[in-house]
Protein backbone atom coordinates (compact mmCIF):
# COMPACT_ATOMS: atom_id res chain seq x y z
CA UNK A 1 0.00 0.00 0.00
CA UNK A 2 0.93 3.21 -1.09
CA UNK A 3 2.27 5.31 2.30
CA UNK A 4 2.00 9.14 2.79
CA UNK A 5 5.33 9.65 2.67
CA UNK A 6 5.82 8.19 -0.70
CA UNK A 7 3.30 10.86 -2.15
CA UNK A 8 5.07 13.29 -0.74
CA UNK A 9 7.93 12.50 -2.63
CA UNK A 10 6.04 12.28 -5.64
CA UNK A 11 5.07 15.50 -5.43
CA UNK A 12 8.57 16.79 -5.70
CA UNK A 13 8.53 16.25 -9.06
CA UNK A 14 5.91 18.74 -9.61
CA UNK A 15 7.21 21.92 -10.38
CA UNK A 16 5.97 25.41 -10.13
CA UNK A 17 5.10 26.50 -13.79
CA UNK A 18 6.38 30.05 -13.26
CA UNK A 19 9.68 29.37 -11.60
CA UNK A 20 9.85 26.04 -13.09
CA UNK A 21 13.23 24.96 -10.37
CA UNK A 22 10.99 24.90 -7.64
CA UNK A 23 8.82 22.03 -7.35
CA UNK A 24 5.25 22.18 -5.55
CA UNK A 25 7.04 20.82 -2.35
CA UNK A 26 9.94 23.48 -2.03
CA UNK A 27 7.49 26.29 -2.61
CA UNK A 28 5.52 25.09 0.80
CA UNK A 29 2.14 25.20 -0.89
CA UNK A 30 0.80 21.46 -0.57
CA UNK A 31 -0.50 21.54 2.71
CA UNK A 32 -1.99 18.27 3.10
CA UNK A 33 -1.62 14.58 1.95
CA UNK A 34 -4.41 11.83 2.61
CA UNK A 35 -4.35 8.35 1.36
CA UNK A 36 -7.25 7.08 1.56
CA UNK A 37 -6.80 3.64 -0.50
CA UNK A 38 -3.88 2.13 -2.63
CA UNK A 39 -5.79 3.58 -5.53
CA UNK A 40 -7.48 6.79 -4.24
CA UNK A 41 -5.37 10.14 -2.69
CA UNK A 42 -6.46 13.35 -1.77
CA UNK A 43 -3.88 16.37 -1.72
CA UNK A 44 -4.83 19.90 -0.31
CA UNK A 45 -3.20 22.83 -1.92
CA UNK A 46 -3.24 26.30 -1.03
CA UNK A 47 -2.41 29.28 -3.56
CA UNK A 48 0.45 32.36 -2.99
CA UNK A 49 -1.52 34.78 -4.03
CA UNK A 50 -5.29 35.15 -4.63
CA UNK A 51 -5.18 36.00 -7.84
CA UNK A 52 -2.33 33.06 -9.03
CA UNK A 53 -3.02 32.12 -12.08
CA UNK A 54 -1.06 28.91 -11.84
CA UNK A 55 -3.16 27.24 -9.50
CA UNK A 56 -5.14 25.25 -12.44
CA UNK A 57 -2.33 24.20 -13.68
CA UNK A 58 -0.58 22.79 -10.78
CA UNK A 59 -4.04 21.28 -9.57
CA UNK A 60 -3.47 19.56 -13.90
CA UNK A 61 0.39 19.24 -12.87
CA UNK A 62 -0.46 16.88 -9.69
CA UNK A 63 -3.17 15.07 -11.55
CA UNK A 64 -1.05 13.75 -14.23
CA UNK A 65 2.18 12.92 -12.06
CA UNK A 66 0.01 10.90 -9.42
CA UNK A 67 -1.66 8.88 -12.19
CA UNK A 68 1.74 8.54 -14.28
CA UNK A 69 2.98 6.82 -10.76
CA UNK A 70 -0.21 4.64 -11.13
CA UNK A 71 -2.94 6.69 -8.53
CA UNK A 72 -5.94 5.94 -10.42
CA UNK A 73 -8.52 8.44 -8.03
CA UNK A 74 -6.60 12.14 -7.34
CA UNK A 75 -8.82 14.75 -4.63
CA UNK A 76 -7.38 18.49 -4.81
CA UNK A 77 -8.57 20.34 -2.85
CA UNK A 78 -7.73 24.30 -2.35
CA UNK A 79 -7.57 26.23 1.10
CA UNK A 80 -6.90 29.23 1.94
CA UNK A 81 -5.71 29.15 5.49
CA UNK A 82 -3.28 29.34 7.15
CA UNK A 83 -2.22 31.66 4.50
CA UNK A 84 0.91 30.98 2.51
CA UNK A 85 3.84 33.17 3.48
CA UNK A 86 7.04 33.14 2.17
CA UNK A 87 8.65 31.48 5.39
CA UNK A 88 7.03 27.90 4.03
CA UNK A 89 9.42 28.16 1.52
CA UNK A 90 12.10 25.45 1.82
CA UNK A 91 15.81 26.15 2.40
CA UNK A 92 16.72 24.13 -0.29
CA UNK A 93 13.83 26.07 -2.38
CA UNK A 94 15.69 29.18 -1.76
CA UNK A 95 19.02 28.57 -2.42
CA UNK A 96 17.58 26.70 -5.92
CA UNK A 97 16.08 29.87 -6.51
CA UNK A 98 19.38 31.62 -5.95
CA UNK A 99 21.25 29.48 -8.37
CA UNK A 100 18.63 29.81 -10.79
CA UNK A 101 19.25 33.84 -10.88
CA UNK A 102 16.35 34.68 -8.49
CA UNK A 103 17.04 36.47 -5.46
CA UNK A 104 15.21 34.68 -2.68
CA UNK A 105 12.84 36.53 0.51
CA UNK A 106 14.91 38.12 2.62
CA UNK A 107 13.51 39.15 6.37
CA UNK A 108 11.78 42.37 5.49
CA UNK A 109 10.50 45.26 7.81
CA UNK A 110 6.86 45.13 7.71
CA UNK A 111 5.34 46.73 4.72
CA UNK A 112 2.90 49.27 6.59
CA UNK A 113 6.00 51.07 7.36
CA UNK A 114 6.16 54.16 4.69
CA UNK A 115 9.83 55.02 5.41
CA UNK A 116 11.89 52.22 6.85
CA UNK A 117 15.17 50.99 5.15
CA UNK A 118 14.65 48.88 2.21
CA UNK A 119 15.93 45.18 2.79
CA UNK A 120 19.17 44.65 1.10
CA UNK A 121 18.61 41.79 -1.39
CA UNK A 122 21.75 40.67 -2.77
CA UNK A 123 22.40 40.23 -6.45
CA UNK A 124 21.96 36.85 -7.62
CA UNK A 125 25.01 37.08 -10.44
CA UNK A 126 27.70 38.72 -9.02
CA UNK A 127 26.44 38.82 -5.58
CA UNK A 128 26.76 42.16 -4.59
CA UNK A 129 24.48 44.14 -1.96
CA UNK A 130 24.51 47.20 -4.31
CA UNK A 131 21.12 46.57 -5.67
CA UNK A 132 18.12 49.30 -6.09
CA UNK A 133 14.73 48.50 -6.55
CA UNK A 134 13.05 49.41 -9.96
CA UNK A 135 9.84 48.33 -8.87
CA UNK A 136 7.76 46.58 -5.97
CA UNK A 137 5.91 44.71 -8.60
CA UNK A 138 7.12 42.10 -11.13
CA UNK A 139 6.71 39.73 -13.86
CA UNK A 140 4.55 37.67 -11.60
CA UNK A 141 2.67 38.10 -8.32
CA UNK A 142 5.32 36.73 -6.19
CA UNK A 143 8.34 38.87 -7.63
CA UNK A 144 9.79 42.16 -7.59
CA UNK A 145 12.11 44.15 -10.24
CA UNK A 146 15.79 45.23 -8.89
CA UNK A 147 18.75 45.84 -10.76
CA UNK A 148 22.83 45.41 -9.80
CA UNK A 149 23.94 48.75 -9.50
CA UNK A 150 27.77 46.88 -9.65
CA UNK A 151 27.05 44.42 -12.51
CA UNK A 152 24.37 46.18 -13.91
CA UNK A 153 22.12 43.47 -14.69
CA UNK A 154 18.78 43.39 -13.62
CA UNK A 155 17.16 40.88 -11.54
CA UNK A 156 13.72 39.21 -10.47
CA UNK A 157 13.45 39.28 -6.46
CA UNK A 158 11.14 36.75 -5.19
CA UNK A 159 9.49 39.04 -2.85
CA UNK A 160 8.94 38.67 0.74
CA UNK A 161 4.96 38.17 1.52
CA UNK A 162 3.76 37.91 5.38
CA UNK B 1 -29.36 35.42 8.00
CA UNK B 2 -28.54 33.32 5.06
CA UNK B 3 -29.78 36.00 2.71
CA UNK B 4 -27.37 38.79 5.10
CA UNK B 5 -24.31 36.76 4.73
CA UNK B 6 -24.72 36.75 1.19
CA UNK B 7 -25.26 40.28 0.62
CA UNK B 8 -22.75 41.00 2.64
CA UNK B 9 -19.98 38.90 0.70
CA UNK B 10 -21.15 40.16 -2.49
CA UNK B 11 -20.73 43.54 -1.10
CA UNK B 12 -16.88 42.67 -0.14
CA UNK B 13 -16.36 40.69 -3.57
CA UNK B 14 -17.81 43.79 -5.27
CA UNK B 15 -15.55 46.14 -4.46
CA UNK B 16 -12.48 43.99 -5.35
CA UNK B 17 -13.82 42.58 -8.67
CA UNK B 18 -14.99 46.29 -10.00
CA UNK B 19 -11.69 47.76 -9.20
CA UNK B 20 -10.04 44.65 -10.25
CA UNK B 21 -11.63 46.07 -13.67
CA UNK B 22 -11.09 49.37 -13.88
CA UNK B 23 -7.18 48.88 -12.84
CA UNK B 24 -7.33 46.22 -15.73
CA UNK B 25 -8.14 48.88 -17.90
CA UNK B 26 -4.73 50.45 -17.83
CA UNK B 27 -3.02 47.05 -18.88
CA UNK B 28 -0.71 48.17 -22.22
CA UNK B 29 -1.68 52.03 -21.15
CA UNK B 30 0.51 52.41 -17.72
CA UNK B 31 2.96 55.88 -18.20
CA UNK B 32 5.95 53.03 -17.45
CA UNK B 33 6.38 50.04 -18.19
CA UNK B 34 6.90 49.19 -14.24
CA UNK B 35 3.30 50.99 -13.44
CA UNK B 36 2.04 48.91 -15.82
CA UNK B 37 3.00 46.00 -14.29
CA UNK B 38 2.12 47.20 -11.11
CA UNK B 39 -1.28 48.31 -11.72
CA UNK B 40 -1.82 44.86 -13.41
CA UNK B 41 -0.62 42.94 -10.84
CA UNK B 42 -2.94 44.48 -8.07
CA UNK B 43 -5.98 44.02 -10.61
CA UNK B 44 -4.86 40.28 -10.75
CA UNK B 45 -5.07 40.38 -7.01
CA UNK B 46 -7.83 41.69 -6.47
CA UNK B 47 -9.74 39.67 -9.48
CA UNK B 48 -8.28 36.66 -7.02
CA UNK B 49 -9.82 37.97 -3.79
CA UNK B 50 -13.38 38.86 -5.94
CA UNK B 51 -12.85 35.02 -6.67
CA UNK B 52 -12.56 33.64 -3.67
CA UNK B 53 -15.58 35.72 -2.26
CA UNK B 54 -17.80 35.18 -5.46
CA UNK B 55 -17.16 31.82 -4.90
CA UNK B 56 -18.55 31.58 -0.79
CA UNK B 57 -21.14 34.04 -2.20
CA UNK B 58 -22.52 31.56 -4.43
CA UNK B 59 -21.63 28.53 -1.93
CA UNK B 60 -23.87 30.32 1.00
CA UNK B 61 -26.84 31.34 -2.20
CA UNK B 62 -27.12 27.59 -2.79
CA UNK B 63 -29.31 28.46 -5.66
CA UNK B 64 -26.91 26.47 -8.36
CA UNK B 65 -25.28 30.18 -9.33
CA UNK B 66 -21.48 30.21 -10.29
CA UNK B 67 -19.22 32.43 -8.83
CA UNK B 68 -18.67 33.38 -12.81
CA UNK B 69 -22.65 33.73 -13.05
CA UNK B 70 -22.94 36.11 -10.15
CA UNK B 71 -19.50 38.04 -11.74
CA UNK B 72 -20.99 38.58 -15.11
CA UNK B 73 -25.17 38.01 -14.96
CA UNK B 74 -26.23 40.30 -12.51
CA UNK B 75 -27.82 43.31 -13.26
CA UNK B 76 -26.78 47.15 -12.39
CA UNK B 77 -28.74 47.33 -9.43
CA UNK B 78 -27.66 43.79 -8.11
CA UNK B 79 -24.01 44.57 -7.78
CA UNK B 80 -23.37 46.06 -4.21
CA UNK B 81 -19.89 47.79 -4.71
CA UNK B 82 -19.31 51.30 -3.51
CA UNK B 83 -19.74 54.29 -5.97
CA UNK B 84 -15.74 55.21 -4.98
CA UNK B 85 -14.64 52.20 -7.19
CA UNK B 86 -16.34 52.43 -10.07
CA UNK B 87 -15.32 56.16 -10.71
CA UNK B 88 -13.67 56.32 -14.02
CA UNK B 89 -9.55 55.92 -14.00
CA UNK B 90 -9.07 59.29 -15.12
CA UNK B 91 -5.73 60.38 -15.07
CA UNK B 92 -2.90 58.55 -13.16
CA UNK B 93 -3.44 60.73 -10.36
CA UNK B 94 -7.23 60.14 -10.44
CA UNK B 95 -6.40 56.34 -10.36
CA UNK B 96 -4.14 56.23 -7.67
CA UNK B 97 -6.46 58.42 -5.52
CA UNK B 98 -8.85 55.97 -5.80
CA UNK B 99 -6.63 53.22 -4.98
CA UNK B 100 -5.30 55.20 -1.82
CA UNK B 101 -8.68 55.72 -0.49
CA UNK B 102 -9.44 52.08 -1.13
CA UNK B 103 -5.84 50.23 0.25
CA UNK B 104 -6.51 52.48 3.18
CA UNK B 105 -9.90 51.44 4.22
CA UNK B 106 -9.39 47.94 2.96
CA UNK B 107 -6.37 47.39 6.01
CA UNK B 108 -7.73 47.81 9.00
CA UNK B 109 -10.90 46.18 7.60
CA UNK B 110 -9.11 42.67 6.60
CA UNK B 111 -7.23 43.11 10.02
CA UNK B 112 -10.69 42.78 11.56
CA UNK B 113 -11.97 40.20 9.14
CA UNK B 114 -9.72 37.48 10.24
CA UNK B 115 -11.53 37.56 13.43
CA UNK B 116 -14.30 36.88 12.23
CA UNK B 117 -16.73 34.04 13.15
CA UNK B 118 -17.66 33.14 9.93
CA UNK B 119 -14.44 30.83 9.02
CA UNK B 120 -14.13 31.14 5.23
CA UNK B 121 -14.33 35.11 5.47
CA UNK B 122 -11.85 34.94 7.94
CA UNK B 123 -9.45 32.83 5.80
CA UNK B 124 -10.45 34.82 2.88
CA UNK B 125 -9.34 38.54 4.98
CA UNK B 126 -6.16 36.81 6.01
CA UNK B 127 -4.66 35.89 2.86
CA UNK B 128 -5.69 39.17 0.94
CA UNK B 129 -4.49 41.37 4.30
CA UNK B 130 -0.49 40.56 3.16
CA UNK B 131 -1.77 41.60 -0.43
CA UNK B 132 -2.94 44.49 0.78
CA UNK B 133 -0.11 45.96 2.43
CA UNK B 134 1.50 45.56 -0.91
CA UNK B 135 -1.25 47.58 -2.69
CA UNK B 136 -1.32 50.67 0.32
CA UNK B 137 2.15 50.86 0.02
CA UNK B 138 2.48 51.27 -3.47
CA UNK B 139 -0.36 54.09 -3.86
CA UNK B 140 0.47 55.76 -0.68
CA UNK B 141 3.77 56.22 -1.95
CA UNK B 142 2.63 57.59 -5.63
CA UNK B 143 0.41 59.88 -3.60
CA UNK B 144 3.69 61.47 -1.43
CA UNK B 145 5.65 61.31 -5.21
CA UNK B 146 2.95 63.39 -6.97
CA UNK B 147 2.05 66.04 -3.33
CA UNK B 148 5.28 66.39 -2.95
CA UNK B 149 6.66 66.68 -6.76
CA UNK B 150 6.05 69.26 -9.52
CA UNK B 151 3.68 72.32 -9.56
CA UNK B 152 1.35 69.49 -12.25
CA UNK B 153 1.84 66.54 -10.15
CA UNK B 154 0.59 68.52 -6.92
CA UNK B 155 -1.81 70.29 -9.12
CA UNK B 156 -3.56 66.83 -10.63
CA UNK B 157 -3.18 65.14 -7.12
CA UNK B 158 -4.82 67.62 -5.40
CA UNK B 159 -8.03 67.90 -7.90
CA UNK B 160 -8.09 63.87 -7.65
CA UNK B 161 -8.68 64.48 -3.87
CA UNK B 162 -11.22 66.96 -4.79
CA UNK B 163 -12.97 64.56 -7.22
CA UNK B 164 -13.09 61.28 -5.08
CA UNK B 165 -12.94 62.48 -1.41
CA UNK B 166 -16.60 62.55 -1.35
CA UNK B 167 -17.30 59.09 -2.16
CA UNK B 168 -14.92 57.79 0.77
CA UNK B 169 -17.77 57.81 3.43
CA UNK B 170 -19.81 55.22 1.79
CA UNK B 171 -16.71 52.79 3.11
CA UNK B 172 -18.14 52.95 6.27
CA UNK B 173 -21.71 52.29 5.38
CA UNK B 174 -23.93 50.50 7.46
CA UNK B 175 -27.29 48.90 7.71
CA UNK B 176 -29.88 46.31 8.70
CA UNK B 177 -27.44 43.94 7.08
CA UNK B 178 -24.45 44.50 8.73
CA UNK B 179 -26.34 45.22 11.84
CA UNK B 180 -27.57 41.59 12.17
CA UNK B 181 -24.00 39.88 11.37
CA UNK B 182 -22.41 41.99 13.90
CA UNK B 183 -24.51 40.23 16.67
CA UNK B 184 -23.07 36.90 15.55
CA UNK B 185 -19.66 38.28 15.53
CA UNK B 186 -19.75 38.00 11.08
CA UNK B 187 -19.46 41.33 10.38
CA UNK B 188 -17.34 44.55 11.20
CA UNK B 189 -18.73 47.03 12.92
CA UNK B 190 -16.85 49.82 10.09
CA UNK B 191 -17.16 52.42 13.24
CA UNK B 192 -14.47 51.17 14.73
CA UNK B 193 -12.11 51.12 11.77
CA UNK B 194 -12.68 54.92 11.43
CA UNK B 195 -9.51 56.28 14.08
CA UNK B 196 -6.77 53.96 11.88
CA UNK B 197 -8.49 54.90 8.79
CA UNK B 198 -8.69 58.48 9.48
CA UNK B 199 -4.42 58.24 11.10
CA UNK B 200 -3.08 56.72 7.51
CA UNK B 201 -4.80 59.17 5.30
CA UNK B 202 -2.79 61.81 8.26
CA UNK B 203 0.57 60.16 8.03
CA UNK B 204 0.43 60.08 4.51
CA UNK B 205 -1.33 63.32 3.13
CA UNK B 206 1.13 65.08 6.24
CA UNK B 207 4.03 63.26 4.58
CA UNK B 208 2.90 64.39 0.59
CA UNK B 209 2.10 68.19 1.82
CA UNK B 210 -1.78 67.70 0.57
CA UNK B 211 -4.91 68.66 2.07
CA UNK B 212 -8.54 66.78 2.58
CA UNK B 213 -11.03 69.39 0.07
CA UNK B 214 -12.78 71.27 2.65
CA UNK B 215 -16.29 69.86 1.04
CA UNK B 216 -18.14 67.56 3.65
CA UNK B 217 -20.40 66.23 0.46
CA UNK B 218 -21.04 62.40 1.11
CA UNK B 219 -21.89 60.22 -1.80
CA UNK B 220 -23.37 57.05 -1.04
CA UNK B 221 -26.01 54.44 -2.61
CA UNK B 222 -23.75 51.54 -4.11
CA UNK B 223 -23.94 49.35 -0.88
CA UNK B 224 -27.68 49.30 -1.92
CA UNK B 225 -27.09 48.93 -5.72
CA UNK B 226 -27.25 52.61 -6.49
CA UNK B 227 -24.98 53.73 -9.10
CA UNK B 228 -23.02 56.47 -10.73
CA UNK B 229 -23.44 56.66 -14.45
CA UNK B 230 -20.54 55.17 -15.55
CA UNK B 231 -21.11 51.83 -14.28
CA UNK B 232 -23.61 50.63 -16.57
CA UNK B 233 -20.31 51.76 -19.20
CA UNK B 234 -18.36 49.60 -17.25
CA UNK B 235 -20.51 46.53 -16.92
CA UNK B 236 -21.01 46.64 -20.96
CA UNK B 237 -17.88 46.22 -21.18
CA UNK B 238 -16.86 43.53 -18.29
CA UNK B 239 -19.95 41.39 -19.49
CA UNK B 240 -19.99 41.51 -23.51
CA UNK B 241 -18.43 37.91 -23.47
CA UNK B 242 -21.16 36.39 -21.46
CA UNK B 243 -23.89 38.03 -22.53
CA UNK B 244 -23.28 37.90 -26.04
CA UNK B 245 -22.31 33.84 -26.22
CA UNK B 246 -24.28 32.94 -23.15
CA UNK B 247 -22.47 29.95 -21.36
CA UNK B 248 -19.10 30.43 -22.98
CA UNK B 249 -16.51 28.99 -21.07
CA UNK B 250 -12.30 29.86 -20.92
Amino acid sequence: MVDESTIWHYLEEVPDPEVPVLSVIDLGIVRGVKVISDQEVEVTITPTYSGCPAMNYIEQAIREVLSEKGIGEIHVQTVLSPAWTTDWMSESGKEKLLAYGIAPPVNETDKLVLFGDAPVVKCPQCGSEHTKMLSLFGSTACKALYQCQDCLEPFDYFKCLR
Amino acid sequence: MKNNLFTYTLRIADDSLILGQRLSAWCGHGPVIEEDIAMTNIALDLIGQATSLLEYAAEVEGKGRSADDLAFLRFEHEYFNTQLVEQRNGDFAVTMVRQWIFDTFRLPFYEALQRSADKQLAAIAEKSLKETKYHWKHSSEWIIRMGDGTEESNKRVNDALTLLWKFSDELFYMDQVDQDLIEQGIAIDLETLRPAFDERVQLVLQEAGLQLPDSKWKLNGGRVGRHTEHFGHLLAEMQYMQRAYPNMEW
